[in-house]
């Protein structure tokens, strides 16, 4: 089977209790998402805060349990696998390499942990991988031995790159890697990254809101609105010929680096999406500057977009 | 104008073993946005941090002159200086999940800081939560009033800690990376509300970001940090226009920017990191990754005029030329 990631109907939704009185409202995080990742390329997800990115990572990777759907992974039920397994196959790399490295041990043991929690490698085995990780995300031996505080933002998110690939997994799920970085340290991470990938034949999904990097790094993209895609594909193709509103005005935000032409108002409005509350009809027509009198009713189906795409707008 | 913050000379050290700041100067203007850019690491949160006085233990800073409105705030008691702070000099923190405490609702976090400082109903305090929630694009105000932190996604936290922060109307805004986990149409929307509020409250802003779009789109003034030191000051349009010092030229060279990126090309970045600096570091810091460097890199490097509110920190004599790799 040559897909590296399929997701089929993925839902996922949370149920919020408001207040001692009030009554329980659903989140839905994660509405009806179906795509699929050929190995060796990389998706990008760009989208809304909050409107289901990270959700969606933590189902791929099974941290999060859906409400419905099923999520395969090199052709397996990802639900199917135990623990151990899941971690050979798919990593996750996130935003903030403070929160998620022990600050209470030396970076070469926060590494090592994935090999130990397995239980089969020896103790040479270990070190020898460990080692060779750290040189391959440029960390020397010495940094090694400090802890998490020592070393500074772009070191960390090499140490946690390199905890990601010591189990050397088919998949990479990137949920803004560098977005806590400076422009040079990201680039030398993405850089790394884009390596990683040809050498050792990578698959990433690469969620990040710099549309710059995703641009650089992705071959396909998916914007994301209120639990679903709403338009995916070709990087090139979307970034050129934008099918849906909200991609334009995605787009449209971006602030160059042109001093004194200020800051944007691309009309959204300032009413923000409330994904306990899906509006009916097309979910962004509150927002939508072309909107049409069936889209305050109908939603609007996939519909393909060349040259291997989709868009989910009545207009397009 | 005069300026509303003053910083002359800031050191911060850890334990006598890592020199943090190493001298750092910069003023804000009252009404002006002040940008403060660069590489990770540099001490630019600890430089916020000790603004505040809310330094890791071990942290000591020392300064020539820390003055805000005309205070000085290096002879603050704590007591005086808990009263500022959140009050008329307010910070958002580079990480909202260590300051906001996962076990109170977001509702009673925000409250807590209005009636701590302004007193008044907790009635009137959850409106005033409300009602900024809105003006930052956060919409059903009164559910996520009654969640947890790990309930919000990162960038709806994100948007708490900012409405958290203008909840008494501060004078002064520290913002470290306030809009890094927000998407671009969220980001350009707080973007403008802070602009408003400088424009009808006369807030001042320092900015912390390391994101080169926004510093040109917001930004009055910027001062570039290079390892513990400010390595260049200018006005904005000045600073891309005539960027001097060869950090600041290489890092305006690695900004990618959208449908300008060369896929199969790697990204340009500054080869090389920050050495690490103990105390009794001489010359400047930059040379182990300049192009530039010869032997009295190795000594007391001047800090030169560029142009009225212009000045570096390199040996090389002011150019006119386009920003160029380092
Ligand atoms: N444990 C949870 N309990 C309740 N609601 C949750 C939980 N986790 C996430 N949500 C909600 O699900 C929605 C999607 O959150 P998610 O973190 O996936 O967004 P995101 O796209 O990653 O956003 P961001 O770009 O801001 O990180 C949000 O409305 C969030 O509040
Ligand atoms: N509590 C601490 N103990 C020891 N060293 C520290 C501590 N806090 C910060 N440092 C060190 O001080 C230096 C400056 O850190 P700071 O957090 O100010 O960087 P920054 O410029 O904000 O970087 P970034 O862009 O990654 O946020 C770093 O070398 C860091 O390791
Ligand atoms: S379907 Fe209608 S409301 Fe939705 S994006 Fe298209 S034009 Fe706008
Ligand atoms: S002082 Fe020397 S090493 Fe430092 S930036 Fe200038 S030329 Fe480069
Ligand atoms: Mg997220
Ligand atoms: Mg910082």
């Amino acid at each position: 089977m040559n897909v590296a990631i399929e997701v089929q109907n993925l839902r996922c939704e949370f149920r919020v209790r408001t207040g001692l009185m009030s009554a329980e409202k659903r989140v839905v995080a994660v509405d009806d998402v179906t795509f699929s990742i050929a190995p060796g390329s990389v998706l990008g997800i760009v989208g809304e805060s909050g409107c289901g990115k990270s959700t969606l990572a933590r189902l791929i990777l099974g941290l999060l349990k859906p409400t419905s759907g099923t999520v395969l992974v090199d052709g397996k039920r990802l639900f199917d696998l135990d623990r151990k397994a899941r971690a050979r196959l798919i990593q996750p790399v996130f935003q903030d390499p403070f929160a998620s490295l022990n600050p209470r041990r030396r970076i070469k043991d926060i590494v090592a942990l994935p090999l130990v929690a397995q239980g089969t490698f020896s103790r040479g085995e270990i070190e020898r991988r460990v080692g060779s990780i750290l040189e391959r995300v440029g960390l020397s031996a010495a940094m090694g031995e400090r802890m998490p505080a020592q070393l500074s933002g772009g070191q960390r998110q090499r140490a946690a790159i390199a905890r990601a690939l010591v189990l050397e997994p088919r998949i990479v799920i990137c949920d803004e890697p560098t977005s806590a970085l400076d422009v040079s340290v990201q680039a030398q991470i993405l850089n790394l990254l884009a390596d990683l990938r040809r050498d050792l034949g990578l698959t990433y999904l690469f969620i990040s809101h710099n549309l710059a990097v995703v641009e650089h790094v992705a071959s396909e993209v998916a914007v994301m609105y209120l639990g679903r895609f709403v338009e995916r594909n070709e990087t090139d193709a979307l970034f050129r010929e934008p099918g849906h509103p909200y991609t334009r005005a995605l787009l449209e935000s971006v602030l160059t680096p042109e001093p004194g032409k200020g800051v944007p108002d691309i009309g959204l409005g300032d009413a923000m999406p409330d994904p306990a509350n899906i509006p009916p009809g097309c979910r962004f027509n509150p927002r939508c500057r072309i909107a049409v009198e069936r889209c305050r009713h109908a939603a609007p189906a996939p519909m393909f977009r060349a040259p291997a795409g989709m868009v989910e707008c009545h207009l397009a | 104008m005069s300026a509303l913050l003053e910083i002359e000379e800031l050191q911060v050290g850890f334990g006598g073993r890592t020199a943090a700041v190493r001298g750092a100067s910069f003023r804000v203007e009252k009404g002006e946005t002040h940008c403060l850019v660069g590489e990770s690491g540099c001490g630019k949160s600890v430089t916020a941090l000790a603004v505040m006085s809310l330094l890791a233990r071990g942290g000591q800073r020392s300064a020539k002159r820390m003055s805000f409105a005309g205070t000085d705030l290096l002879s603050l008691s704590d007591r005086e200086m808990a009263r500022l702070r959140g009050n008329r000099m307010a910070m958002i923190f580079q990480e909202p999940m260590t300051s906001l405490n996962p076990a109170f609702t977001i509702g009673s976090q925000m409250t807590e800081v209005l009636t701590r400082h302004k007193g008044g109903t907790r009635a009137a305090a959850l409106d005033r939560a409300a009602e900024l929630m809105g003006r930052v694009g956060i919409t059903a105000p009164g559910m996520r009033l009654g969640q947890f932190p790990h309930q919000l996604s990162g960038g709806l936290r994100q948007r708490v800690m900012i409405a958290m922060a203008l909840m008494c109307d501060p004078e002064l805004l520290i913002a470290d990376e306030p809009t890094t986990a927000l998407d671009v149409t969220v980001q350009a929307q707080i973007l403008r509300l802070l602009a408003t509020l400088k424009r009808e409250l006369g807030l001042s802003i320092l900015l912390i970001t390391h994101d080169l779009g926004i510093v040109a789109r917001v930004a009055d003034h910027v001062s570039v940090m290079y390892a513990g030191e400010v390595v260049e000051r200018a006005p904005t349009a000045e600073l891309f226009r005539a960027p001097q010092h060869p950090y600041t030229r290489g890092l305006l060279s690695c900004v990618p920017v959208p449908g300008r990126v060369q896929r199969d090309k790697p990204l340009g970045s500054i080869p090389g990191v920050v050495p690490a600096i103990g105390p009794g570091f001489a010359g400047c810091a930059f040379r182990s990754r300049c192009s530039h460097a010869d032997e009295t890199c190795a000594h007391e490097i001047p800090r030169r005029q560029a142009g009225e509110a212009h000045d570096y920190l390199c040996r090389l004599a002011p150019q006119s030329a386009e920003p160029q790799p380092a």
